[in-house]
């Protein structure tokens, strides 16, 4: 029997899970206070994920940046390639909130999605 | 000079929720004035997500939630004038308020308001702030000013950094420099406990490998054009270094994330009490200052952690704010005669360091009364009462509070009523199975 201590990050209560398996198999979760606490702790042992927000330049927009978050978490291990996906993208304004910028950055199935609007000046 | 039923001063989170619940409690002439050139406040270089869970059942990054609430304004028709910078709060002979302020199109503006909702936020403990040895180089920057180049500015201040203080933009920004290609060497807490959110922690350090030093320091900086190095100690219990401790570690940028300080130099000028304790004003249970109509709410009363507390208590001032216009639009009373009334002060004991608000007046207040409070250290199986007199009106166990995560509780009216309020109510943090005071 394995034991994880965990801090849930769904959101900022932060509530301390732990997290009980048996030969890799989740038995328990323990120590959340709503269900997002429970799929996060038996996910986080076996294939964490993380949402991913960064920013995307762009051209004649208000702003030189746009915000941008991926559409759906990655795995945890795909973020540097998701980073450089995100790196690559040419963005021109206007960009309107919401607006996917990039489709299945790399090959996550999740999409880069703009988070501010950006006006074009 | 224009004339206005309610001003409100800043358009951050604080703000835009005052000035719509205001609006839709019935006042017609509401200005929103903002000194940057967008509404939405520090939310727009929060690009990270975790925002609006309360608020909205869902997890937005900072823009969307910001936008959210710019959208409502811009749909009630709230006049707004941006890049507009309050110089000036004061009051005429009949009690309203004179604002001053300033823009690029206008020059200087003069307005007249019933009621003001002060809304300024706060700014970063600078690096003057905190006695830091060492030169003056560039590439020393609190974690905001980094966050805004990268995220708004397009701009990455460096490519190896250390982080002084673990509040959450230090380790929101430790993940953020990371992201972008730097090299996060540590982040170094002078408290033997993180300030910032444990999520914060896992998702922005370990995630990363990012190591955090607790009870550490930094006792020199060097470089004399640009940084070139940091030495680190361990503090004792003192917080003193602890010689023989120090290792230099080489970067060409430090991060500073040492605590929010309230940004209240209007409310100062104005004649309102401020705490010592939060840097933010002495306010009510209407969020009312000492200055009769003027209300304040968001990070300029107190820091939050949380924006959707922001929200809701500026969306509780924004209400209270109208019902003041409302009333000295309709009477001639003199609002000074609210000041005559039963007013209980709320006094921390033990381990709480402040409470918001400071001050109750039964009369006024609602039956339950939302009270926030921080307490001063990190406690264990502990337990947070509420007395008048010697009468114990409330009691709540925790099983570990730190002064990094806001507390509350709600203050019944029936409470106070029924033991006879008069005197002072004492909120008091103490080991579990104390006795009554």
């Amino acid at each position: 029997m394995e034991v994880r201590k965990l801090i849930c990050i769904n959101c900022p209560l932060g509530c301390p899970l732990t997290v009980t398996l048996e030969e890799g198999e989740v038995v328990s979760v323990v120590g959340n206070t709503c269900p997002r606490g429970e799929s996060y702790g038996r996910k986080e042992v076996s294939a964490p994920t993380r949402t991913l927000t960064s920013i995307v330049r762009v051209r004649n927009g208000h702003l030189p940046v746009v915000s941008v978050k991926t559409s759906a978490d990655i795995p945890k291990g795909k973020i540097g390639s998701v980073m450089d996906a995100v790196h690559r993208i040419d963005a021109d304004a206007p960009i309107a909130i919401g607006q996917v910028l990039l489709k299945d950055a790399a090959g996550t199935g999740a999409d880069i999605v703009a988070t501010k609007a950006i006006q074009r000046v | 000079m224009e004339r206005y039923d309610l001003i409100v001063v800043g358009g951050g989170p604080a703000g835009l929720s005052a000035a719509l619940s205001a609006r839709r409690a019935g006042v017609r002439d509401i200005l929103i004035l903002e000194r940057d050139s967008e509404l939405g406040g520090i939310l727009n270089q929060c690009i990270h997500s975790g925002f609006g869970l309360h608020t909205f059942q869902e997890e937005l990054t900072g823009p969307e939630y910001a936008a959210r609430y710019v959208s409502q304004v811009q749909q009630l028709g709230i006049p707004c004038r941006t890049n507009t910078m309050v110089l000036d709060l004061s009051l005429t002979a009949s009690g309203e308020k004179l604002v001053t302020a300033m823009n690029r199109r206008e020059g200087l503006l003069s307005f007249t308001a019933r009621s003001v909702v002060l809304a300024m936020g706060c700014r970063e403990r600078p690096r003057g702030a905190l006695n830091l040895p060492g030169y003056r180089p560039a590439g020393i920057y609190t974690a905001g000013t980094a966050q805004r180049l990268v995220n708004m500015e397009g701009f990455l201040p460096g490519r190896e950094v250390v982080i002084l203080g673990s509040g959450d933009i230090g380790l929101i920004m430790a993940r953020r420099m990371t992201l972008e290609g730097a090299r996060v060497k540590a982040v170094a807490e002078l408290m033997p406990y993180s300030g910032g959110l444990q999520r914060n922690i896992v998702q922005c350090l370990e995630d990363f490998g990012i190591p955090l030093l607790l009870s550490h320091t930094v006792v020199d900086i060097r470089g004399k054009d640009r940084v070139t190095g940091v030495t680190l100690a361990e503090v004792d219990d003192g917080r003193r270094p602890i010689p023989g401790t120090e290792e230099e570690i080489s970067c060409d940028t430090l991060l500073i994330s040492c605590g929010l300080l309230p940004e209240n130099e209007l409310s100062d000028k104005l004649g309102v009490a401020l705490s010592p304790i939060t840097g933010g004003p002495i306010v009510n249970e209407s969020l009312e200052t000492n200055v009769p109509g003027v209300f304040a709410c968001g990070n300029v009363l107190h820091v939050h952690d949380l924006v959707d507390y922001v929200s809701e208590e500026a969306g509780r001032a924004g209400a209270c704010a109208a019902a003041y216009a409302a009333r000295t639009a309709s009477s001639d009373r003199d609002p000074q005669a609210f000041a005559e009334e039963i007013s209980l002060t709320l006094r921390p004991e033990g381990g709480i360091r402040y409470t918001v608000p400071q001050t109750v007046r039964p009369a006024h207040m609602e039956e339950a009364l939302l009270v926030r409070y921080r307490v001063g250290a990190v406690w264990t199986d502990c337990t947070v009462s509420v007395w008048l007199g010697d009468v114990c009106i409330m009691k709540q166990k925790k099983k570990k509070v730190t002064p990094g995560e806001m507390q509350q509780f709600f203050l019944k009216k029936e409470a106070l009523s029924a033991a006879g309020a008069s005197g002072d109510i004492i909120v008091r943090l103490e080991k579990e199975n104390h006795g009554s005071p």
